[in-house]
C-alpha cells in the first residue's frame, strides 16, 4: 500500500506545515481564481456517518470552489455499516472510489482505523468527543488573519472546557507557538480535564491561569474564544444563577476590552453570545466558519499533491 | 498436603498470589494447549501466606510478557532435564494488544470486529494505566476486562 498522508489529528501536523497550510489558505482567500481548477477530476468521498451539515458542507464547498467533485453520505443509515459491514471494508472500497476521504464518526478513533486500510488520504472530519483538527485549522487561520500571526498571544477561552473538544485542541496546538499563554474561564465544574492540563504543562510547558468570571480578565486578552455553556452542565441551580449573566457576552461586557481583541465562537451558538455583538468589528465568528473553507482547500490540495 | 511433582521439561510459574492463577491460566489461554497441565491454588508458601502455581510440560513458547499484567512478583522457571536452566523477569508490558478492552464505551475497538484493542503504557504504579492508541482515553487494567 502506498504511504499517504492522513489528517487524524492535529498532532499529526508538524508547526512548519501547519504554517504553510495556514499560508496557503490565504493565499486561496486572497486569490481564489488561482485555484479553481486545481482538483479537476479529482473525486472527495465525504462520508459522514453522524450528521453535520456545517462541517459537510464546509468540506464539500471546498472541493468544489478546487474544481473536483464530491460524492458521500450524510447519514449512516444509507451507508452499508447499518448492515453491519465492517467500517474498514466501507473504508476500503471507498478508497478505491475516490482520491481523498473526509470522514465524520461518532466511534472515537474511527478515522484512525479508517487510515490504516485507506489507499488515499483520510481527512477526519470529527470523530466522538476526541479531534476535530480542521476546527483546529479553521480556528489558526482566523488568528492568523485577523491578529497577524498565531504567536505571543493571550487567548482566554470561555464556557464548558472540560467537554470542549475544539478548546482542547486549538490550546493543544497554540501551545507548540511560541509565546501564547492562556486564561481559562469556567465554573469550577467545566474547567479544563486535569490530565489534559498536565500534558500542557509537563509537554509545553504552557502558562495558564483559571478563573470564573469573564469580567476580572477582559481587559488583558487579544483573543476571546467563548464555547456553549448549557444550564444542564451545572451542578446546582444557585451557580448557574450567579454565574450565568458573567458568560454572556454583550456589548456591556466588552467595553473594556482591547480595540482588537477578536471574538471567536466554533459556532452553532446558543445564547451565549447576544445579537448586538454581531455587529462590532471584534466578532470574527462568521468570518471563522468562512476561513474554514479555505484553509480546507488548502489542506485537501496538499493531501492530493502529497499523495500523487 | 496435596504433592504435585516436579515436570521434566516446560514451563513453571511460581510465585503466584493465590487466587491469580486461574486468571492467568486464562490470560494465557491454557485450556488451548494440547499438553500437561496443571495449576496448583491455594498452597503454602514462605514468602506469601498462599499461593498458585501453574505447571506446563514440554512447552515453551508461551506469550509470558502478559503475566506482569495479572501480577509482577511471578517467577517463571525453564526447566529442562528436571533442572531450572533460565529464570524470567516479569514485568509489567509496555505494550499490549487485544487482551482487555477500551473502557470508553465510545471507543471504535468497542464496536468494530475487525480490530483488536491496543495500548501503550502510561503508569506502572499501582494499577497498570493503559492508552488506547485508537480513542486516547485511559483504562486502568483491574484484571477483570479479559477477552473482547
Ligand atoms: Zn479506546
Amino acid at each position: 500500500m502506498n504511504k499517504v498522508k492522513h489528517l487524524i489529528e492535529p498532532d499529526d501536523l508538524t508547526n512548519s506545515e501547519i504554517e504553510s497550510l495556514i499560508s496557503k489558505g490565504m493565499d486561496i482567500y486572497d486569490n481564489p481564481k488561482n485555484y479553481s481548477d486545481v482538483c479537476k477530476g479529482k473525486i472527495m468521498a465525504s462520508l459522514f456517518f453522524e450528521p453535520s451539515t456545517r462541517t459537510k458542507f464546509s468540506f464539500d464547498s471546498a472541493m468544489i470552489r478546487l474544481g473536483g467533485n464530491v460524492i458521500g453520505f450524510s447519514d449512516a443509515s444509507t451507508s452499508s455499516t447499518s448492515k453491519g459491514e465492517s467500517l474498514a471494508d466501507t473504508i476500503k472500497v471507498m478508497s478505491f472510489y475516490s482520491d481523498i476521504i473526509v470522514m465524520r464518526h461518532p466511534k472515537e478513533g474511527a478515522p484512525k482505523l479508517a487510515s490504516m486500510v485507506s489507499e488515499v488520504p483520510i481527512i477526519n472530519g470529527g470523530d466522538g468527543g476526541h479531534q476535530h483538527p480542521t476546527q483546529t485549522l479553521t480556528d489558526l487561520i482566523t488568528i492568523k488573519r485577523f491578529k497577524g500571526n498565531i504567536t505571543n498571544h493571550t487567548i482566554g477561552f470561555c464556557g464548558d472546557l472540560k467537554h470542549g473538544r475544539t478548546v482542547h485542541s486549538l490550546i493543544k496546538t497554540l501551545s507548540r507557538f511560541e509565546g501564547n499563554n492562556f486564561i481559562l474561564v469556567s465554573p469550577k465544574e467545566l474547567r479544563l480535564p486535569e490530565g489534559l492540563k498536565y500534558q500542557l504543562t509537563k509537554q509545553y510547558g504552557t502558562k495558564f491561569t483559571e478563573v470564573e468570571t469573564l469580567d476580572e480578565v477582559m481587559d488583558k486578552l487579544d483573543v476571546l474564544y467563548m464555547t456553549r455553556i448549557q444550564k444542564e452542565r451545572f451542578f446546582n441551580e444557585e451557580d448557574y444563577l450567579r454565574l450565568k449573566n458573567s458568560y454572556i457576552l454583550t456589548n456591556d461586557k466588552i467595553s473594556n476590552a482591547k480595540a482588537n481583541m477578536i471574538i471567536m465562537h466554533p459556532l452553532p451558538r446558543v445564547n451565549e453570545i447576544s445579537y448586538e455583538i454581531d455587529d462590532d468589528p471584534r466578532s470574527v465568528y462568521f468570518e471563522q466558519s468562512r476561513m474554514g473553507v479555505f484553509v480546507r482547500m488548502a489542506l485537501i490540495t496538499t493531501l492530493l499533491e502529497e499523495a500523487k | 498436603m496435596l504433592e504435585v511433582k516436579g515436570i521434566k521439561e516446560g514451563i513453571v510459574i511460581d510465585h503466584i498470589k493465590a487466587g491469580n492463577g486461574l486468571k492467568l491460566f486464562n490470560l494465557l489461554m491454557l485450556e488451548y494447549i494440547n499438553c500437561p497441565i496443571v495449576l496448583v491454588m491455594n498452597v503454602d508458601s514462605k514468602n506469601l501466606e498462599k499461593k498458585d502455581i501453574i505447571k506446563i510440560e514440554d512447552k515453551f513458547d508461551l506469550d509470558l510478557d502478559k503475566l506482569g499484567l495479572i501480577d509482577s512478583n511471578i517467577t517463571v522457571n525453564i526447566i529442562k532435564n528436571n533442572k531450572v536452566i533460565d529464570k524470567k523477569n516479569v514485568t509489567i508490558p509496555k505494550k499490549v494488544k487485544g487482551t482487555f478492552k477500551c473502557s470508553n464505551p465510545r471507543c471504535i475497538t468497542n464496536s468494530d470486529d475487525y480490530i483488536s484493542p491496543s495500548f501503550k503504557l502510561i503508569d506502572s504504579k499501582g494499577t497498570p494505566e493503559y492508552l488506547c492508541e485508537y480513542c486516547e482515553e485511559i483504562t486502568k487494567y483491574d484484571g477483570y476486562l479479559l477477552n473482547k
